[in-house]
């Protein structure tokens, strides 16, 4: 018999025994309990094996800062390696597995790492890895062969393959004060804040709220603390103001007082509810934060101090407490300070026998004494544990020790024992502080870092602060929760604390230097010797300790090691500690999912945005497509078409008699005052204060670099108003643009700028009879050529809609944009459908728009790719050289203009097959089909006008090229093939039919 | 971060856009002086401290909004809004 459950004591449920599976073998726990503490009840103490020696390991804490019992757990199907079996809550049907062992935990093949020691030592990576690889291994498949096997060897579990099912959800939140942390003195700050009205959110790791209360076996207030606790807990329960978190840890600090928790809502149920997230992320913005993250105990370091019956004692303490679990039968204890004493007494009282209470210090507190007398033995003051026996633990061998020297002296003697707690003292959770801002302070009485100065709103509490009593705990608590409601008189009366007047200060003591290998990072499998090799090979500074030997950077980010590993260089380097440094803790302090991260995916805010004919283009079965937010119809297939035929037939409808296309999601900008278009002038390459009203201009934007940035067409509509209209995906850039200048380089203008994208539906009207359908439709004007001119633009109505039509086209061909007030868009549409149903009117999407377009050279942001300059794209037309505007300085730069810039050019495919957007161009293809690239597809399509496949393209030269054949190389799609390189105006290079 | 913006009070980062650095001087449009264009374009300095910058409340009232940010704390000194008109009651109205 090993460790086992307590015959009596903790806050588990002993009339909910629930089953669980680990490793395949189903054991029994009770509710409350963790999978470490259930798997202790059980007997089970070996629970995985070591990252790079494959050495047996055992449960070491009973939180968060576990570095060894990491296991994989297998839920919906899925796999999530490396969780803590100290933070799993069991549950009926929980299955879980060891990790990093083969072929099974009790015999593990690669555990034969240990003999070959040094191979593994600090630096090996490197030196392996990264340095010349020498003599006839080099390069050969034996020596990847071995890299691949040594680093499958050293390692965490392994993930799954599977998409995880599970949904994640994310939440903002406000308070006044954010307290972090509920044990005493969590429980006491958020009581003052509660109780002085604040709004208040309680954020606590564990399921129960009161943290060390429910293990310290005090008496708070005249109850026991726990009781005290509950009664705290459920006077915050019952408030308005107050929020409680639990299962919750707050893992980053950022600017602005900013939080970051992550909620473990359902991890500890067998399925989640319906509707309810697996993990819930919390960004919390506090006026203030309560820090009361408490302290984590420090292990020793000594030869054999990763022995499966090896662990923290203030764990072990926890385990009797808070599970009544006992974590052995025949218990040794070892430490450098009082705290430990506490755990002995409540492992005697929950039936364990105490063998031994072996301390480095010479002398003792009389508190401390009393409790080794409770707990039934005399300390052996002033020795030390040079070694322990036993794969699992048998004996631990004693030696006289001088804790001022850290000189051993006389004959290592045995004493028998199952399981070795350890305290090497407490080092305050300033992690949070540390990421808040500013270097923590080195305290040499507490032998442990401090929190820093303050530079953003938080006020430490309790054992974070380094006042390890639950007085202190209770009275700086209470100060806290003042000090962040900015009150004077506190509303909160201080209660009694029974305890034990321990030392708080351990002796300065962190390592027996003996033989054998002794662990400061268990997770990591880092010992002093390679702490001390570290040193000698010239990385001292923490950083670089930190990546040489990789202490302190594995998922435990180094609970339990870092202090130990920074002593131990301290003495390398005869230096104090202070002197050493500590590295900065980030986010997160620990774990989190990515799912939790990434919960937006699930739940975006984001609107859909859907033009006033949505429903109409769906009622035509129209296959709709997502551009940016908008939803767009793809094509509006006949049954049995594809998806080539379905646009092939739309264009051609638009050629031979007339088609229509939903335009509304083109940006629309109202250019309003007196300077508008003066401020158009600067704006666009090219003149608007000259365009009549009544009148639309092709217009283009380059940045101020000289590269093109959006075009579109805009129309005066009085002496002082414009309508921009912009491309879809531009809109929002184009917008900001606008009002940046008018804010930032022109305030002096008189010009507003409004998006009235959303209030107006719009409706291309394109091909040979389109004009006759709006004389079907339109009345109040004329649409004849005279009365509407190309790039005119008149106003009339449609079935009683007032609309606004501009003569412009996109598709080459006689075509209108009709645009109407949005509630009047599906009204109107419907009104031009019937109008040019005598001419076989015929609804396209945005496949067909971007066959004509790319028939007749036009282009889009697949050109206007924010690498192309107007010269590239030969719309040198369009600069004007009258004034100067956005982009002018720069345009003409020496790179800018260079011969060998990628411009637009047309392709043709060769071989009758189709040509892919984003497929190379080469001038010579090996026989593999590539070559060096001369440029690439912009946008292709089957065009039914030339009846061939085309693309346009960016070819270094452009024009020159023109009449010449390259290759098109896409070894992505396996696509080869020759073209013929043309003018990109590959149909009516005239402009003959817009004139109709 | 929290900026807050003088129309719509105290707001997080999420809401701004930055727009750049509000030191730099855009030229004359006419001016051939390819120093001053790439300075203004292309050249920025690095400050460790007080910075100007340019943030528009994007999500919110759209202004921009001259910044002075810490580099080093992300600490905002300072906000206005970049149109000086604004920056009196008159101006607003
Ligand atoms: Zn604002």
């Amino acid at each position: 018999m090993s460790a086992r459950r307590a015959t009596g004591g903790g806050l588990i449920d002993r009339s909910q025994p629930i089953r669980f599976t680990f490793d395949g073998k189903t054991y029994t726990g009770y509710a409350g309990d963790t999978l470490a503490s259930a798997l202790l009840a059980n007997g089970v103490t070996l629970v995985g094996r070591s990252f790079k020696y494959h050495r047996p390991r055992g449960i070491f804490t009973a939180g968060i800062d576990e570095p060894n019992a990491l296991v994989t757990v297998l839920k919906d199907g899925v796999r999530e390696p490396n969780i803590p079996a100290t933070g799993i809550e069991i549950y009926d049907g929980l299955t879980a597995e060891s990790q990093n062992r083969f072929p099974s935990l009790e015999f593990d093949l690669a555990a034969v790492n240990q003999l070959a020691g040094p191979l593994f030592s600090a630096g090996f990576y490197y030196k392996t890895f990264m340095g010349p690889v020498i003599g006839p291994l080099k390069g050969t498949r034996f020596w990847m062969f071995c890299e691949h096997f040594i680093r499958r060897a050293a390692g965490l579990g392994r993930a799954g393959y599977e998409k995880d099912p599970v949904r994640y959800e994310k939440m903002n939140a406000f308070c006044d004060v954010l307290v972090v942390g509920a044990g005493p003195a969590g429980l006491m700050a958020a009581t003052e804040a509660a109780k002085a009205g604040k709004r208040v959110i309680l954020a606590e790791q564990d399921p129960r709220l009161g943290g060390s209360a429910n293990w310290s076996g005090e008496e708070i207030g005249g109850k026991k603390a726990t009781e005290w606790a509950e009664v705290k807990a459920a006077e915050l329960t019952a408030l308005d103001n107050v929020q409680i978190l639990t299962r919750t840890t707050v893992w980053g600090y950022y600017d602005g007082n900013n939080l970051a928790a992550i909620e473990r809502v359902t991890d500890h149920l067998p399925a989640a509810p319906i509707g309810v997230p697996r993990h819930r992320h919390w960004s919390i913005r506090a006026g203030t934060v309560v820090l009361a993250t408490g302290a984590l105990e420090r292990p020793l370091v000594f030869p054999g101090n990763d022995r499966p019956g090896v662990m923290l004692a203030g764990a072990a303490e926890r385990y009797a407490r808070e599970f009544g679990v006992l974590p052995g039968e025949k218990i040794a204890v070892f430490t450098n300070n009082d705290s430990a004493y506490r755990a002995a007494a409540a492992l005697k009282e929950a039936g364990a026998a105490i063998v031994a209470i072996i301390d480095v210090r010479p002398e003792i507190s009389p508190a401390a004494r009393a409790l080794a007398e409770q707990a039934g033995i005399a300390p052996l003051t002033g020795h030390a544990v040079t070694d322990t026996v036993g794969k699992r633990l048998t004996k631990v061998m004693v030696q006289h020790f001088d804790a001022a020297t850290g000189r051993l002296s006389g004959d290592p003697r045995p004493i028998e024992a199952d399981c070795l707690v350890v305290s090497g003292g407490w080092s305050p959770a300033i992690h949070l502080a540390s990421q808040a801002g500013g270097a923590p302070v080195w305290d040499g009485k507490l032998q442990a870092f401090l929190p820093p100065e303050p530079n953003q709103k938080w006020v430490g509490a309790g054992a974070f602060t380094g006042a390890l009593t639950t007085a202190e705990a209770l009275s700086t608590g209470r100060d806290a929760g003042l000090k962040a409601t900015g009150k004077k008189a506190s509303r909160v009366k201080l209660p009694e604390v029974a305890a034990p007047a321990l030392d708080p200060f351990p002796a300065a003591v962190f390592e027996i230097k003996a033989k054998g290998k002794a662990f400061v990072d268990l997770q990591h499998d880092v010992t002093a010797d390679d702490v001390r090799l570290a040193h000698r090979e010239g990385f001292v500074s923490v950083e670089h300790l930190k990546r040489y030997t990789t202490l302190g950077m594995a998922t435990d980010q180094g609970k339990t090691s870092n202090v130990p590993g920074l002593a131990i260089m301290a003495d390398a380097r005869g230096l104090p500690i202070e002197k050493v440094g500590t590295t900065r803790f980030r986010p997160p302090f620990s774990p989190i999912s990515i799912g939790s991260l990434a919960a937006e995916r699930h739940w975006r805010f984001k609107p859909d945005r859907l033009t006033p004919m949505h429903d109409w283009h769906v009622k035509r079965r129209a296959r709709m497509m997502e551009a940016g937010l908008w939803h767009r119809p793809m094509i509006y297939g006949e049954p049995g078409e594809t998806v080539e035929q379905a646009y092939a037939r739309e264009a051609a409808a638009v050629r031979r008699s007339v088609g229509i296309c939903d335009v509304s999601t083109l940006g629309k900008i109202a250019v309003k005052g007196p300077d508008a278009a003066g401020f158009l002038d600067h704006v666009y390459t090219n003149v608007f204060s000259t365009l009549p009203v009544g009148k639309a201009r092709y217009g283009l934007m380059l940045r101020e670099d000289g590269i093109a940035f959006d075009d579109g067409t805009t129309w005066r509509l009085g002496e002082h108003e414009f309508l921009m209209t912009t491309t879809t995906a531009n809109a929002g850039k184009v917008m900001q643009h606008l009002e940046y200048y008018l804010d930032v380089v022109w305030p002096q203008l008189k010009v507003h700028v409004t998006s009235v994208t959303d209030q107006w539906a719009g409706a291309a009207v394109a091909g040979p009879n389109a004009r006759k359908v709006l004389q079907a439709c339109v009345t109040g004007t004329a649409v004849d050529n005279e009365t509407l001119p190309h790039m005119g633009i008149v106003h009339g109505e449609i079935a009683g809609a007032p609309v606004m039509i501009c003569r412009l086209s996109f598709s080459g061909e006689l075509a209108y944009e009709v645009y109407c007030g949005a509630g009047h868009g599906r009204h109107v549409w419907e009104a031009l459908m019937a109008a040019g149903e005598p001419f076989g009117i015929t609804p396209y999407g945005l496949e067909a728009l971007g066959a004509l377009r790319i028939e007749k050279g036009h282009v889009t942001g697949a050109e206007i790719d924010g690498r192309t300059t107007a010269r590239d794209l030969y719309l040198d037309w369009m600069l004007s050289k009258k004034k100067p505007f956005i982009g002018s300085a720069l345009m003409d730069r020496e790179g800018q203009i260079d011969w060998s810039r990628l411009r637009l050019v047309g392709v043709i495919s060769l071989d009758g097959r189709p040509l892919g957007g984003g497929a190379h161009i080469v001038e010579k293809a090996d026989g593999n089909g590539l070559g060096t690239s001369i440029g690439h597809v912009t946008a292709s399509c089957y065009s039914p006008a030339l009846q061939k496949y085309i693309g346009l393209a960016l070819v270094r030269g452009g024009k020159a090229r023109h009449g010449t054949r390259a290759f098109l190389s896409d070894p992505l799609r396996k696509r080869f093939g020759q073209v013929e390189i043309v003018s990109h105006h590959f149909f009516d290079p005239e402009g003959k039919r817009l004139h109709g | 971060m929290l900026i807050p913006c003088p129309h719509c009070g105290p707001r997080d980062l999420a809401e701004f856009s930055y727009q750049g650095d509000a030191t730099r001087v855009r030229p004359d449009p006419a001016s051939t002086d390819m120093k001053a264009w790439y300075d203004y374009v292309y050249n920025r300095p690095n400050p460790s401290g007080p910075h100007r910058e340019y943030w528009q409340h994007s999500g919110g009232c759209r202004a921009h909004l001259v910044v002075v940010r810490d580099t080093l704390s992300h600490e905002i000194i300072s906000v206005a809004f970049a149109h000086a008109g604004l920056n009196t009651a008159e101006g607003r109205q």
